[in-house]
């Protein structure tokens, strides 16, 4: 089945990952900006990772059939120094017209600080005054609760934001129905042990339905899957769900969200015929 | 807002047959892992609040009430609601350093 996983750190995943998702039916990834594992001292390294994420990246997914799709940020784990965000808030509107980036992401908010918020607000009104879409990462584990309830209440108070063209990604059971109730697409991520199992995730699409929900593998530097999504249509599939509704979730949406951006084009047909290198 | 929700299509008896064998050697971890921390070689965590946090979690399991999930993970959430004044560190616990021993995911008044 095709699939499009709207969150992958292909950056720092193989070739191989290219090779071994397109044969499993994925026909395009969105890469969110995000933290390298150590923080990075000046806004120039983050020029070159934006020349990376909107150049480099989208040829090698092209070799396997791929269509790749970005977002830019100062990710929530360096949120804190302010102004660090100052400086790469003021370059990102460079990239801002590159054919391949869909909007501002992964922004949000880590251990929840009020300096994290702030550059967490920064990136809104970047995001409002620009007309991009937005891709927000929720905290990890014992912050998600409140990460996410302070990042809902922020944009929802906000009567610039549009929240159908905003995606709340990392939702677990006890912060999907928050966001989906304020109107705001959502993103279950497939992680081995620190988001959401693919049993999990089939759990929440039979108690919330598939409407404005994705799933996403997240795959980056640390314990992921890239082929994480085709598990989820295993485990739907497993269960007894039909192909027209695991379609929804894993094409469909993702293509329902993402077509909003005037630069996202329908996948092709089928992936895995492109000529490897 | 209304929800479209979709049915589980598997029964009870279906669910099991397929899911059995996977759960029954998560159980088992969890019990072999309670045995070690009773055979570490000091029993120096007990107030540990990853610990006491994941002995609640146990107890909320036997609980007869759907709704399972969600209060496992409130007991394992940071359930206060200001913004920290500064960064304390990059990383999550997996349970919350900062909630009192007893609140089992109940917001306190």
């Amino acid at each position: 089945m095709n699939y499009v996983d709207i969150h992958a750190h292909m950056i720092s995943r193989s070739t191989d990952d290219y090779d071994r998702m397109a044969l499993a039916g994925c026909v395009a990834v969105t890469e969110p900006a995000f933290w390298a594992g150590y923080d990075r001292r000046s806004a120039d390294v983050f020029a070159d990772y934006f020349d990376h994420l909107t150049d480099f990246e989208p040829k090698r997914a092209a070799q396997y059939g791929i269509d790749h799709y970005t977002w830019l940020c100062l990710n929530p784990k360096e949120g804190e120094n302010r102004e660090l965000a100052r400086q790469v808030l003021e370059i990102i509107p460079e990239f801002l017209d590159r054919p391949n980036v869909l909007g501002i992401g992964e922004i949000g908010l880590n251990r929840v600080t009020r300096n994290e918020l702030a550059t967490f607000k920064d990136h809104v009104d970047l995001a409002v005054a620009n007309d991009q879409l937005i891709h927000i990462h929720t905290p990890h584990l014992e912050d998600k609760y409140k990460g996410t309830k302070v990042i809902v209440d922020t944009l929802a108070a906000d009567s610039r934001v549009t929240p159908s063209r905003v995606m709340v990604d990392h939702a677990e059971e006890h912060t999907v129905g928050m966001i989906l109730d304020n109107g705001f697409w959502t993103g279950l991520t497939l992680y081995p042990v620190t988001k959401t199992s693919p049993g999990r995730a089939v759990d929440m699409i039979e108690r919330y339905g598939t409407e404005r929900i994705c799933v996403a593998s997240a795959c980056d530097w640390g314990p992921s899957d890239p082929l994480a999504v085709p598990r989820f249509i295993m485990e739907m599939r497993r269960r007894g769900h039909a192909d027209d509704l695991i379609r929804t979730v894993v094409y469909d949406n993702p293509i329902a969200f993402l077509g909003q951006s005037p630069k996202f084009r329908q996948p092709r047909g089928s992936a895995a015929t492109a000529a490897l290198v | 807002m209304a929800r479209n929700t979709i049915s589980t299509l598997l029964t009870q008896r279906q669910l099991i047959d397929a899911y059995f064998m996977e759960q029954r050697t998560r159980v088992l971890d969890i019990a072999a892992f309670l045995d070690r921390l009773d055979r570490a070689a000091a029993a120096d965590a007990e107030d540990d609040f990853r610990y006491v946090a994941f002995r609640q979690t146990l107890r909320e399991l036997l609980s007869d009430e759907p709704g399972r999930v969600e209060r496992v993970q409130m007991i394992l959430s940071d359930r206060t609601t200001e913004p920290l004044p500064e960064l304390d560190r990059k990383a999550a616990y997996g349970a919350s350093i900062r909630n009192p021993v007893g609140n089992n995911g109940q917001e306190t008044h």
